[in-house]
């Protein structure tokens, strides 16, 4: 039988091993946060959190450049549009979140109907056209992306070239076109489609993508597949060709870009949204960083960075390379009716997800 | 005693608890609804032949090389034995960025069944070599003498004594097989745990998520099951007086050159591939991406969580493997079988539960490093559950009473003796969760704190990108820190054989 002489070391040992835990835990948080004083005014010392769905480096240049200018230290947590929007659902009032940034905007409409979001200030209100955010000011974009068509030009010939996405449910693209389904800004160009061409034809199309078309991780992957051959064609956005020109262009030489235009599902331009959680505990600094962003400094790393997103505010002119955004003719789409639930489901009743 | 070994144990049932809460939740409708569609069974078909095409292929190649470098005079058997282990030291996502950048088409079932044969076959080769050491030829030279040829000899004799060792080995394979994201998210074959994480970043832990985690656990308890009823009721032990004689290797005669080839082969395909596309993309990237991202951040994060890992695995540990050696009974043997089952959960499910029960009971530590090491602790407690056991076995109670009885108060006699005894066999252990805990990648990234990178995290954000050049000195480290903790498994296997 235990006796109380052989419990007590073991509880000792047991109890030092929860110590140690949380200790050592403690130890490997990343020295920038947590610790760090902040300069700015309302004196608090925490680091501003940051839900990031945006690419990493884009986000972290916008943070560089703000902690560079306000003294605020600024620690990013890396997900995808939905994963974080859905997380900040379900951590309520106890999130951990300040701001929260996405790729797209379905993501940005579901935490603002969960009445997670305070209002973003009038600076940001002033800087961003009324076109880039939603009539509730709930919050607002920060940059914005257009869908394309990416091609082998090998194996496509321009005359032969899909005049709408919808077209790619047709016999004659079997096999011959890839996506990332599981990817968010995949995902909102369906809450386009669905809401311009309803429900029944959007379920038609997924059904038809499901059949025909490849299923590959991440818009950068179908670029590479596209490049090599693999397939012929691919939905993504348009700045992952231009990243990848602008480095050594191993992943896109043998493609170009096809905007579909015309108003079409597949003309969508995605508005990247930003937004500040009512329940922050240091809204100022997380408006302060809102109104960074939308300003111009971080409309400018837009420009000039290797991002080559597009400007929505302050009168930043997008980077030299890419198509003027009025030249895109993308279709007129009231973000906020964006449904990304509905997309979810149709997805997964389609098997994509 | 009992109490901390019971609270281990209790919470290592996080995971399932969370399961079948999640199932009762969701309803009976909506449940089977998720679960009986045309994705579901895709995902089976997929999962199924992954693991009925894999684990013979591992168990063959596994037992073949272990035959050959144990056996036979197969030049160079030394230095193979120790090669044909490292392959564990390449976490199974980086053979598949490896493979994937030499042959950018691979994909689907047949391509999943390369990358997991090499990555895992030295699952099945270590306890299988072990094992070979340790065999009596005795019994294999009455065969003979009774007239069995080399052939028959080696299918009806040697291959039935490795039973035990094959058996668990091919478990241990098709239990990675099923947690496994990284290496067949690369290649773009759907799995349960792919599937699972692409409904995680669609939906946090929605309800569909939490379904698919429902079948995948029910796939764990369906091979923990086949593989205790594969264990079979035979008795291996050697009886009769004396030592068992030293195995005299096989000749290999005019086969020796075609062994080393095929050694030679599976070693190149195992680590010669992985290392060379890294040392590959390590050159094609230059000076530059050894500055270009948090490496040195990452690493300091990676070593720390490995430590703590370690620490918390082993301590945590102890008590379980105290009261299964020290008071054996019905309880206890519970108490430790319940840890290996609740240990098998994939890494997914163990992460998702982690989430949504700190996230609603436990807000203080949601998102901090403690759950973190909780997740590694629940994944890889076994690992140091069953060389501690070893160690206290060894270290009998009449030491610690016979230091009592010369004097030492019950803490220093216990201190003194009995956890200095079972020192060594903490410490193996406890490296084999610091293996574990380097090369995770599902728990972590769904549980570090915000703003945190390790090794693993951060090579799969780059190789995502298809920034290959980035990613490769990530796997470089990765490696370098995992090749001493195989050495030492592969040490330790030897001796518990015997020798």
């Amino acid at each position: 039988m235990l006796t109380c002489s052989k419990l007590t070391p073991m509880i000792a040992l047991a109890s030092a091993a929860v110590l140690t835990m949380t200790g050592c835990g403690a130890s490997t948080e990343p020295s920038g946060a947590g610790q760090s004083e902040s300069p700015a005014a309302g004196g608090s010392s925490e680091a501003l959190t940051v839900y990031n769905a945006q690419h990493d480096s884009l986000t972290q240049a916008w943070a560089d450049a703000f902690t560079a200018e306000t003294g605020i230290e600024v620690t990013l947590r890396q997900g995808s549009d939905y994963e974080l929007s859905n997380q900040i659902i379900a951590e309520g009032e106890a999130s951990p979140a300040d701001v929260f940034l996405t790729e797209n905007s379905p993501a940005m409409t579901q935490v603002a109907n969960a009445g997670l979001f305070a209002e973003v200030n009038t600076d940001i209100i002033e800087q961003v056209p009324a076109e880039y955010r939603p009539s509730t000011n709930m919050w607002t974009g920060i940059a914005a992306r257009s869908t394309v068509f990416v091609y082998n030009e090998d194996a496509i010939d321009e005359s032969e070239l899909p005049e709408s996405i919808m077209d790619l449910q047709n016999e004659q693209w079997n096999g011959r076109w890839g996506a990332s389904p599981t990817g968010a800004d995949f995902q909102a160009i369906v809450s386009a489609m669905l809401e311009l061409e309803g429900e029944e034809a959007t379920a038609q199309w997924l059904a038809a993508m499901k059949d025909n078309a490849e299923a590959y991780k991440g818009n950068t992957a179908v670029m590479k597949a596209v490049n090599a051959g693999q397939i012929d064609g691919g939905v993504i956005y348009h700045y992952y060709y231009y990243g990848d020109q602008a480095e050594t262009g191993e992943n896109s030489d043998n493609v170009s870009l096809h905007y579909f235009k015309d108003q079409d599902p597949g003309a969508f331009v995605s508005v990247s949204g930003g937004g500040v959680l009512a329940s922050s505990d240091q809204p100022d600094q997380a408006q302060q960083f809102l109104t960074f962003i939308t300003g111009k400094a971080g409309q400018q790393v837009l420009q000039d960075g290797d991002s080559f997103e597009y400007p929505v505010a302050s009168g930043v002119a997008p980077n030299e390379a890419l198509v003027p955004l009025e030249e895109l003719e993308a279709p007129e789409i009231d973000a906020a009716k964006l449904n990304s639930e509905k997309v979810t489901e149709l997805m997964i009743d389609a098997g994509l997800l | 005693m009992l109490l901390p070994a019971a609270l281990v144990t209790l919470a290592a049932l996080i995971p399932l608890g969370f399961v079948i809460t999640m199932t009762v939740a969701t309803g009976w409708e909506e449940a089977a609804y998720l679960i009986f569609r045309p994705r579901v069974g895709e995902l089976v078909i997929n999962t199924v032949s992954l693991i009925a095409l894999t684990v013979p292929l591992t168990v063959m190649i596994g037992v073949g090389t272990a035959w050959l470098v144990e056996r036979t005079n197969v030049p160079g058997a030394r230095g193979w034995a120790l090669l044909l282990a490292a392959p564990l030291a390449v976490p199974a996502y980086v053979n598949s960025y490896a493979w994937i950048s030499t042959i950018p088409t691979l994909a689907g079932v047949w391509s999943g069944v390369l990358i997991s044969v090499l990555s895992y076959f030295p699952l099945v080769y270590i306890p299988a070599a072990a094992t070979l050491r340790r065999l009596d030829p005795a019994m294999e030279q009455s065969a003979a003498s009774l007239g069995l040829g080399p052939w028959s000899v080696f299918f009806r004799v040697v291959v039935p004594q490795l039973r035990l060792a094959v058996v668990g080995g091919a478990l241990l394979v098709a239990l990675h097989l099923l947690a496994e994201y990284g290496a067949f998210s690369m290649i773009r074959f759907s799995t349960f745990t792919t599937a699972l994480m692409g409904q995680y970043q669609s939906t946090f832990n929605g309800a569909a998520a939490n379904m698919l985690a429902g079948v995948l656990v029910l796939f764990c308890l369906f091979l923990l099951l086949a593989e205790s009823s594969g264990r079979g009721t035979a008795h291996y032990a050697r009886l009769g007086s004396g030592v068992a004689a030293a195995p005299v290797p096989a000749p290999l005669g005019r086969w020796r050159l075609p062994a080393v080839c095929a050694l030679a082969a599976v070693i190149a395909l195992a680590l010669g591939v992985p290392l060379a596309n890294i040392a590959r993309w390590l050159i094609a990237g230059g000076a530059e991406i050894w500055t270009a991202g948090p490496l040195a951040g990452a690493l300091v994060q990676t070593l720390g969580y490995g430590l703590a890992g370690a620490t918390a695995t082993t301590a945590l540990a102890f008590p379980v493997a105290w009261t299964a050696v020290r008071y054996p009974g019905r309880l206890t043997r519970i108490l430790e079988g319940t840890n290996y089952v609740a240990s098998s959960m994939p890494g997914i499910v163990v992460a998702l539960a982690l989430v949504t029960v700190t996230i609603s009971f436990a807000q203080p530590i949601y998102q901090s490093a403690a759950v973190v090491v909780a997740a590694y602790v629940l994944l890889f407690l076994p690992r140091a559950l069953i060389p501690l056991r070893a160690g206290i076995a060894q270290a009998p109670p009449a030491l610690e009473e016979a230091a009592r009885v010369l004097g030492k108060a019950p803490l220093s006699a216990f201190l003194k003796v009995t956890l200095r005894l079972c020192a060594p066999a903490a410490a193996g252990g406890a490296a084999l969760v610091f293996l574990g805990v380097v090369n995770e990648l599902t728990a972590t990234l769904l549980l570090s704190p915000s703003g945190t990178w390790t090794l693993a995290t951060r090579f799969w954000a780059l190789s995502g990108e298809i920034d290959y050049a980035g990613a490769a000195p990530y796997a470089l480290l990765m490696i370098l820190l995992s090749l001493p903790m195989t050495y030492l498994l592969y040490t330790q296997s030897q001796k518990a054989a015997g020798r």
